[in-house]
């Protein structure tokens, strides 16, 4: 009866184009990938903000899935000529892939005077000695444990050999968990032992006598992170800040530092080559790079700096609320690099079976 | 009223067979999505499987086996055996539980069997992840299922059943069951209401009378049904990882770490054809012994 229904498609047409002037007259925001959830949370609530007002650059975040897999579709994404995000932060594993196959665009020192205050191995260089990724936070992964099943604080990874048969949750893979590492460290004397195919395999056989401790090899945090609450899964390997921010909350969990150290691990700030705002880019990660920053984040965030300590103005107390003063146990990127699939096999076959 | 136009349809195909190019258009929109969105997908993902990777960065276009080798290997072939063990494990359980089900509900009055249609789609609409933490807290030992057990007398302590073999074949079970009800439905519904009662009549205990008259009536539907159940269970990633131990790790959760965790796409590529090839060979099979002939489209004609 009315022509309505004919001139209902014709005014969506209408409204669609006048939508797509008006994104199209906006600016576009620079798009910052960090870890979904607790990281993407704060990181909106107290960094992008501050990034915003102090240089007028629009941000946009983007819940970046577990390093690895962000890396897989940024690959992915850049052959096709498309970048998921501008700027994504990357632990150092997935970082130093992204190198072998130029993914990264190198950046201009030039424009990014604050790198100074940077640690100089989170500065990171490709094979041909440009700068490609800055260092963005560090984190740990330490020996965590459920307070009410374990009144007694473990001092040791050994702990994780002891008597607690099907107790222990820990991370599935080898370049997650960096447990080769910590053994290495802990029944070793460091991780040099991981320099041969003969060494690894050693490091293995002990690795798998904790096999009947193991209750759950995981894949996803919040699974873990809800049986160490519960005490269903009592002992682990976590990542302290969040284990932290759970104690405060009132959740029955420790964090410790081991005496044979944390596992540190770190994000670097790595810019997509399929990126088409690589200056603004550089703007940001100088921005990031400033102590102040660094003060701020550690607070805020509860991650290690990435900054020297002598430019930080945190406190003792606050610097080992998110650090520890001893010796902590880095991964062997190179090994995951040089022997990856070899190691990924042996993994498979003998440790997760 | 369109019966008319129903029966001049096969006349006018016999009288002139070239009908203009429209079946052929209405035929090639179908046949070009198909080609589109499901060959060439699959033949990239086959392609991939042949190229070189590069260890400690991504991969090139290239001709080599050794994903290929690599995805049969001892390891693979022995996790390819455990996902299809699993799988028809969880596939023969939802059929004694599903068949069953929907012959007792199909038999209800109309009104009184939406109630649980509505349930049915319902659970459908979980998802893998939601359904696998959900037993995953139901079979813990702090908060599961094994405490209302122990609170009623039942058991002495709570335990928990999750990780674990039954864990993970429950899930699946759980997943797999309202697809199966829904599948088995229609054929269930048409089922002359008589033909059991007749064999009730003629002195067949309800059970025997099942089995002998009403399954062999559909028993085509069952097999489709198992088939649709066996594929879908195996293709499932998320139940094994997070109720399961590291021996209960299908194919599936090793093409995800490889293509995810550990940057390795073509070997996940070739894991992929692997179980699809074996995924297939195996659900046919599935279809002609419990159907007991080949798919086919139409019914064999006897000939005259």
């Amino acid at each position: 009866m009315t022509p309505r229904p004919a001139r209902l498609p014709l005014l969506a047409l209408v409204a669609l184009l006048l939508a797509a002037t008006a994104t199209t007259s906006l600016a576009q925001p620079l798009r910052i990938a960090v870890y979904g959830g607790y990281f993407q949370d704060s990181f909106d609530a107290h960094v992008f903000p501050l990034f915003t007002e102090q240089t007028g650059i629009e941000v946009e975040s983007i819940a970046a899935p577990t390093g690895m897999a962000w890396l897989v579709q940024l690959e992915t994404a850049a052959r096709a000529g498309q970048a998921p995000a501008d700027v994504s932060m990357m632990s150092q594993g997935p970082l130093q892939r992204g190198m072998t196959s130029d993914l990264w665009v190198p950046l201009d020192e030039s424009r990014l005077p604050n790198v100074e205050f940077v640690l100089p191995a989170l500065v990171n260089r490709n094979a041909a000695g440009e700068l490609v990724g800055v260092g963005a936070v560090s984190w740990f992964v330490t020996l965590v444990t459920n307070t009410d099943v374990y009144p007694e604080e473990p001092t040791s990874w050994a702990e994780l050999w002891g008597d607690h048969p099907n107790s222990l949750g820990l991370l599935a893979l080898p370049e997650n968990s960096f447990l080769l590492e910590v053994t290495a460290t802990t029944f070793f004397g460091g991780t040099d032992i991981l320099d041969t195919e003969e060494g690894i395999l050693e490091v293995v056989d002990k690795l798998i006598e904790l096999q009947p401790n193991v209750q759950l090899w995981y894949r996803d945090e919040g699974q873990f992170q809800q049986a160490l609450q519960s005490g269903e899964i009592p002992m682990g390997q976590y990542y302290h800040d969040v284990t932290g921010i759970a104690a405060d909350e009132g959740f029955p969990v420790r964090s410790t530092f081991p005496a044979e150290g944390g596992i540190l691990d770190s994000g670097s700030w790595a810019v997509t080559r399929a990126s088409d705002m690589v200056d603004e880019a550089h703007a940001f990660i100088d921005w990031f790079s400033q102590p102040e920053v660094q003060d701020l984040v550690a607070r805020m965030i509860g991650t290690a700096p990435t900054v020297e300590r002598e430019y930080l103005s945190l406190s003792d107390e606050e610097f080992a609320a998110v650090s520890d003063a001893g010796t902590p146990i880095i991964p062997r990127y190179d090994m995951y690099l040089e022997r990856g699939d070899w190691l990924n096999q042996i993994w498979s076959e003998r440790v997760t079976r | 009223m369109n019966r008319a136009p129903a029966q001049s349809r096969p006349q006018h195909r016999r009288e002139r067979p070239e009908a203009g190019p429209w079946p052929h258009l209405l035929l090639a929109w179908p046949s070009l999505a198909l080609t589109v969105l499901f060959l060439v997908p699959l033949g990239t993902i086959a392609a991939l499987g042949f190229f070189r990777r590069i260890p400690a960065g991504f991969f090139e276009v290239g001709f080599v086996t050794d994903n290929y080798a690599r995805a049969l290997d001892s390891f693979h072939l022995e996790r390819l055996g455990v996902s299809v063990m699993l799988a028809l494990a969880a596939t023969l359980i939802t059929l004694l539980v599903a068949v069953p089900f929907t012959f007792l509900l199909t038999r209800r009055p109309r009104r009184a069997q939406v109630p649980y249609l509505v349930l049915v789609l319902a659970s459908l609409s979980l998802s893998e992840v939601i359904v696998g933490f959900a037993w995953s807290l139901l079979l813990s030992r702090t908060s599961g299922i094994s405490n209302v057990l122990v609170r009623i007398g039942l058991m002495e302590t709570a335990v928990a059943w999750s990780p674990g073999l039954w864990a993970v074949i429950l899930a699946f079970v759980f997943v797999a069951l309202p697809l199966a009800i829904l599948s088995l439905y229609p054929t269930f519904s048409r089922l002359d209401q008589e033909l059991p009662e007749a064999a009730g009549t003629m002195g067949a205990p309800p059970l025997v009378g099942f089995v002998t008259v009403v399954l062999p009536l559909v028993r085509r539907a069952v097999a489709a049904t198992a088939a649709l159940v066996f594929i879908f269970v195996l293709g499932a990633y998320v139940i094994p990882q997070t109720l399961g131990r590291p021996a209960h790790w299908t194919i599936p959760v090793h093409i995800t770490d490889q293509a995810i965790m550990k940057n390795h796409l073509p070997l996940a590529a070739a894991l992929a054809i692997v179980l699809l090839v074996m995924s297939s060979v195996i659900a046919v099979a599935i279809v002609v012994i419990v159907s007991g002939r080949p798919p086919r489209a139409e019914p064999s004609v006897p000939a005259p």
